[in-house]
């Protein structure tokens, strides 16, 4: 039986779903540090689905990219309490101000170097942005085809894959040859909880930077041992340093703006008899409804 | 002359609302930059739709005619998209952002290595400075779309790259016919010089598509129920004054994460976004992400026990009360003043 290496991207991101008043700043923008950093809950059930490849075919690997700050290290962590192989963090600078473009290029150049996949599994969109297009756009730089917004991996061979994919209006069923891209729906079951003996085994990993830092004199198990995060940075990869971070975005925010909505004039009325019966007769009268 | 190019969508043989509706705002914005309006039609058996698409002033019809390009799957419709675009280099492409468009329209950016902004609420023509370097862009397309869950707005600009490429929500745009006798021409695409064969690899061997249960969209009255209706039982009150009404049910989405009623009637950011003349919001707090979704109905009347719910602020009349006392008597007196 063969077995698979499948790469999993994953990002960090605030949460966005929770904003509380603090996390909005006066003049409108947001204050990101005032928003928990959390596993985008996409790429959970992108890992998920990775992780039931690996649970049919044992001898299956799942490496998660991630692109972001040192503090990204926190999802690759998680992606091993989970059961995950392997974790690369890319860092650099030179990324930061990327917009999806520049994004799936720096994460295409960074595959390109780990070089031998059979499928690229990632969540469909991120709830910071919510535009979807890292997944297609990775797929495009690399060749591949991509399959989005997959529900059910129904079936896989050594040769191509079947997915039930959820679209708006229904359901379609895809057979499709390897190695390929595909984008994981929030429909698609959720991700498994960390597993206890593999959380302890875990706990204590990071990037050598933050190893070094956390312990100068000792560290457990030696720099290079699993407990070492893999980061990369710019140097690492082979790619045109003008395709990347803010120069390399062909988008660009012109501003931003705080939503104001019109408040209205508006007629209060309480829920007795006399009230309502006068409302209906207007609305009657007016020709709104009836 | 750099034009704009709408991809229009197929779905079970018909047309795409969000394809007409984009080809009308497309129209306004060629208007404005005095440049034509061009449509991409990719499918099977396309004769006659451009009796559809040439009333809403689309200037060029491009087709590409080949069973195999029916229904939609990304290599093929990509390809033939880029293909075309690279030769035509309209200055502006717009997609809607449904499951084709969301598919497509990463795919066909970055083969272009042209900037994609998802989700526009708002397209504008707009100049722009770029202070640090002095230099003045013209006539850009100010692409506004909700950022960060919704909780900002936010102005994106492709300065560089073309075409600038946007996609939009069905329902967000008005569509409108700019004139029912204005005649453009089809322009027929070789299919085989645009699609190599090696991108027919990925097989359809199942598709089952929905009819669409509701017609929300088109309704003049939504009677809009949120958490606070409070239970799926509460919802059929909802029902029985818009059927009166003539109207539609719709809902929050934490009406419908709550199991009170079907995901296909939310209403707001990530649903539909809907003007109808009355809209009944039973319930509702009025979040930012729902109302991005009926702020622009004509009138809004909010039924709800919180007089300092937000939605009151944008609402016409404002109901202080529980749903489960207030409907039963609008129910009551409609009866009682049309008889
Ligand atoms: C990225 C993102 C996208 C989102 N997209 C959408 C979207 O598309 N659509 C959407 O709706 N939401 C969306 N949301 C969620 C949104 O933020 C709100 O959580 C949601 O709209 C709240 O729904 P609600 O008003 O029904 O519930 P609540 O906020 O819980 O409000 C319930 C209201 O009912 C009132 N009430 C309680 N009991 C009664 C009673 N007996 N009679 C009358 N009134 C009563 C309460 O006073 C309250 O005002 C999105 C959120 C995010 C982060």
């Amino acid at each position: 039986m063969k077995n698979y290496k499948i790469i999993v991207l994953a990002k960090q991101v605030p949460d966005t779903r929770n904003v509380g008043k603090d996390a909005m700043k006066a003049d409108g923008t947001v204050n990101r540090a005032a928003l928990p950093a959390i596993f985008n809950p996409e790429d959970l059930h992108a890992l998920e689905q990775a992780l039931c490849i690996k649970d049919k075919f044992p001898g299956s690997t799942i490496t998660i990219l991630t692109m972001g700050p040192i503090r990204a290290a926190e999802i690759l962590r998680e992606g091993f309490y989970r059961g995950a192989d392997d974790g690369i963090l890319l860092t650099d600078r030179a990324f930061a101000g990327s917009d999806t473009l520049a994004t799936s290029y720096a994460l295409a150049c960074t595959i390109k170097k780990i070089k031998d996949y059979d499928m690229i599994i990632c969540g469909r969109q991120a709830i910071d942005g919510d535009t979807a297009q890292v997944g297609p756009q990775v797929a495009e730089k690399l060749g591949i085809p991509q399959v989005t917004y997959c529900e059910e991996i129904l079936k896989v061979t050594d040769k191509n894959i079947q997915i039930k994919r959820r679209l708006e209006r229904g359901v379609e069923v895809v057979e499709c040859p390897l190695p390929l891209l595909i984008t994981v729906n929030s429909s698609a079951p959720a991700c498994r909880p960390r597993n206890a003996k593999r959380l302890m085994k875990y706990k204590h990993s990071n990037t050598l930077s933050k190893r070094q830092e956390n312990d100068n004199d000792y560290v457990e198990g030696g720099l290079d041992s699993y407990l070492t995060i893999k980061e990369w940075s710019v140097n690492d990869i082979v790619c045109d340093a003008k395709q990347l971070g803010l120069a390399g975005s062909p988008t660009k925010v012109k501003k931003v703006d705080n939503i104001v909505f019109q408040s209205k004039e508006s007629k209060r009325i309480e829920d007795m008899d006399e009230d309502i019966s006068g409302l209906m007769k207007e609305l009657i009268a007016s020709h709104i409804v009836g | 002359m750099n034009n704009i190019c709408v991809y229009c969508e197929l779905e079970e043989g018909k047309i795409s609302d969000v394809s007409f509706e984009l080809l009308s705002k497309g129209r306004s914005l060629a208007t404005q930059l005095k440049c034509q309006l061009e449509a991409l039609l990719i499918g099977h058996n396309l004769e006659g739709f451009e009796k559809e698409i040439f009333p809403y002033g689309v200037d060029v019809l491009y087709t590409a005619d080949d069973a195999r390009l029916s229904p939609y799957s990304t290599l093929p419709h990509t390809e033939l998209t880029v293909n075309l675009f690279k030769e035509t280099k309209p200055q502006i492409a717009l997609m809607g952002a449904t499951s084709i468009g969301r598919d497509l329209g990463p795919r066909v950016s970055s083969a272009l290595g042209s900037g994609l902004t998802a989700d526009c609420t708002e397209l504008e023509i707009g100049d722009h400075e770029e202070k640090k370097e002095k230099k003045v862009y013209k006539d850009l397309l100010l692409q506004i779309r909700p950022a960060f869950g919704g909780n900002i707005i936010a102005t994106i600009i492709n300065p560089d790259c073309r075409p600038q490429m946007a996609t939009v929500r069905e329902g967000v745009m008005k569509k409108n016919i700019f004139n029912p006798n204005h005649k453009g021409k089809v322009v027929k695409l070789d299919v085989k010089k645009y699609v190599p064969e090696e991108c027919f690899i990925v097989k359809i061997l199942e598709r089952h598509i929905e009819k669409q249960k509701s017609n929300i969209k088109n309704a003049p009255v939504i009677v809009a129920g949120g958490f606070g209706v409070g239970s799926a039982e509460n919802f059929k009150l909802l029902h029985n004054l818009a059927a009166m009404l003539g109207g539609e049910v719709g809902a929050s989405r934490a009406a419908v994460d709550a199991g009170y009623v079907e995901h296909d009637r939310q209403i707001g950011q990530t649903g539909i976004t809907v003007r109808p003349k009355l809209y009944i919001a039973c319930g509702i707090s009025g979040q930012i992400q729902h109302l991005a979704g009926m702020q622009e109905s004509s009138l809004i009347i909010s039924i709800n026990s919180d007089p300092n719910a937000p939605i009151n602020k944008i609402a016409n009349y404002v109901i202080a009360g529980k749903v489960e006392t207030v409907i039963p008597k609008m129910i009551r007196y409609y009866k009682e003043n049309t008889k």
